[in-house]
């Protein structure tokens, strides 16, 4: 199967939120490398708002993301709720 | 009595519609047609513009207010790095010869993007497409910007800094990068969307932002650090775009395939000689290495570049042309770049050196297959001339390609021992190549390349007349501060010795 990243600087504001998508995705792997941390999982990568509220103690809006976002690969589906990443085949 | 009535938040379709479709109009007085011109000319195919569509949702508001968030945090560290004297910290000066080549060839390269997409907002008729064009446009002006800012700190310091406009313009490895963003500039729109939202920015730019960023972070460089995870944070938003535009294509009309596919392949080849300049920064120009260019391609180019073409292998697209022969040109480009590269440096606007030893047992343990039995005794032979006086340069003037504009240093894909060169006779003149790759493209389109400019012969025309001093005035290229080797340098003397005065009293 085919791997998804995404790829976030690392800083404060992206710890809670790679926290998050390690609890949403058991099978993703984290690689933490110098002032950036890529996240790769086979096949698909889900990123949950309520997942990241709950580490973040506050609001979030999926579209902070881009703040901090490097990378990413996949076919990306967005709503308010969910950022998925994902490869067909 | 009024009531107070909490607004509702709209959601993220929702909003999207009402601040992006809901922007457009049709025309009414003058014809579709007449209003976008030069929409059809490619061949392209397209049905119904409502299907494109933005997958991050993305509405101008919210964009400047993100934009601004970044540009907030990007300046907190570039006067951070001003005021702390932060160009001390670096492993070494060499590792400024990445940062030179970036600001000339690559920065430029991001303002002409942003000319490309601004023209191309104005060409689509689909307003979804306009508002991310639009985006995009002001997304590349704003990373042309902020690396020239961020660079220019280095410039009070160190040589080699002060003139990439002219050196953009007129010395002869940037016309590689320049050569490629004018050739999707004077393409059509449709084109210029596969040329650099698809192959530049989907299929490469992870190998150039990528490993140049965590280099830069592990070389000591903040301001590079910021101004590239700034930019690169609006690059996965172009990457996703140029994605659904050739979704968008391919799901508008079969006969839409072939065209794409031969863009790709164009695209593709002609991006990955652009990238062979990045080759040479990962494997001899950072001082601390992070992963070698063969590390580097494993990821992003065989793994999530194979990724991409497996899926888009639904709608009937192939890998591209040249994919097999930039896999075997991997674990070879990056010495022959650099041997080439030092070679000439005399006119080069950065420094190259002959790599330590500690470099190439580095060297050999990331390309067991090549360096020891191809690349170190060169390297060794360069060395006992430099040593004994007699430096090795070559001051004749390399072989152009016709298309990428590299000097014709490769080999051939099966033969690393055999020079790679390729001819073509149009209307009688004989036109150079380094690889397949670059012969096709131009056999598909001889009559565009043969105007492009070349670097080599502008030498023998006016104000030059190959005259080698005049030449030098001409780039702004200093003869003894800006080029040559770094050993001996007036960068590699300044940084010691400021370093010195760093960490001592005296």
């Amino acid at each position: 199967m085919s791997t998804v990243f995404i790829a976030l600087q690392a800083n404060e504001e992206t710890r809670p939120i790679i926290e998050a998508i390690e609890i949403d995705n058991p099978q993703a792997v984290v690689n933490r490398q110098p002032a950036m941390v890529k996240i790769d999982a086979p096949g698909r990568l889900v990123i949950r708002k309520s997942t990241i509220e709950e580490q973040l103690g506050r609001d979030f809006d999926l579209q902070e993301l881009h703040i901090n976002l490097i990378s990413l690969t996949g076919n990306v589906v967005e709503d308010d709720e969910t950022l998925t990443l994902s490869w067909n085949s | 009595m009024d009531m107070k009535v909490t607004k509702k938040k709209l959601g993220l379709k929702e909003k999207y519609k009402l601040m992006t479709r809901d922007l457009g109009w049709d025309t009414t007085y003058q014809a579709k047609e007449d209003v976008f011109p030069y929409v059809g000319y490619e061949g392209i195919k397209i049905h119904d513009w409502e299907k494109w569509e933005d997958p991050f949702r993305l509405t101008m508001d919210a964009y400047w207010k993100y934009q601004a968030e970044k540009e907030r945090k990007f300046y907190a560290i570039i006067d951070a790095h001003a005021q702390n004297n932060g160009h001390l910290n670096l492993t070494d000066a060499r590792y400024l010869s990445a940062l030179k080549i970036f600001l000339q060839a690559i920065s430029p390269g991001e303002y002409a993007a942003h000319k490309g997409f601004a023209r191309v907002g104005r060409e689509f008729p689909g307003v979804g497409t306009q508002v991310a064009c639009q985006m995009q446009a002001i997304d590349e002006i704003r990373h042309a910007q902020t690396q020239i800012h961020a660079m220019s700190n280095y410039n009070r310091y160190y040589n080699g800094f002060h003139a990439f406009a002219d050196t953009r313009d007129r010395i002869w490895y940037t016309s590689v990068a320049r050569s490629f963003f004018d050739d999707a500039m004077s393409a059509g729109p449709f084109e210029f969307m596969i040329a650099i939202g698809f192959s530049f920015e989907y299929v490469l730019t992870n190998l150039l932002f990528v490993p140049f960023m965590s280099g830069a972070a592990y070389n000591g460089d903040m301001a590079t650090v910021t101004f590239g995870f700034s930019a690169q944070s609006d690059e996965a938003r172009h990457m996703t775009l140029g994605l659904e535009c050739i979704k968008f294509m391919l799901e508008q009309d079969p006969d839409n395939l072939p065209i794409v596919q031969n863009w790709i392949d164009k695209w593709f080849w002609r991006g990955f000689r652009v990238l062979g300049l990045v080759s040479t920064m990962m494997d001899y120009m950072l001082p601390k290495r992070v992963m070698s260019w063969r590390e580097a391609w494993d990821i992003y180019g065989v793994e999530n570049g194979g990724a991409l073409f497996k899926d888009l292998a639904r709608y009937g697209i192939k890998p591209p042309k040249g994919w097999d022969d930039a896999e075997k040109a991997i674990d070879h480009m990056s010495h022959q770049f650099m041997l080439g590269l030092y070679q000439w440096s005399f006119g080069t606007a950065f420094h190259s050196w002959i790599p330590s030893e500690d470099d190439m047992n580095w060297l050999s343990a990331k390309y067991p297959d090549t360096f020891d039995k191809y690349y170190r005794p060169r390297w060794k032979h360069i060395k006992k001339l430099a040593d004994a006086g007699t430096p090795f340069k070559n001051y004749g003037l390399a072989k152009l390609c016709q298309c990428c504009q590299l000097p014709t240093v490769f080999t051939e894909p099966d033969d690393p021992t055999l020079t790679c060169h390729r001819e073509t006779v149009y209307n009688g003149q004989k036109y150079h190549f380094c690889s397949d790759g670059c012969q096709h493209v131009f056999e598909n389109e001889p009559e565009k390349y043969v105007q492009a400019w070349l670097p080599m012969p502008q030498l023998f025309q006016e104000p030059i007349n190959g005259d080698l001093g005049a030449w030098m005035e001409w780039v702004s290229l200093r003869d003894g501060k800006d080029n040559g080797d770094y050993a001996g340098s007036e960068d590699q003397q300044n940084f010691e010795a400021w370093r010195g005065l760093a960490t001592t009293n005296q």
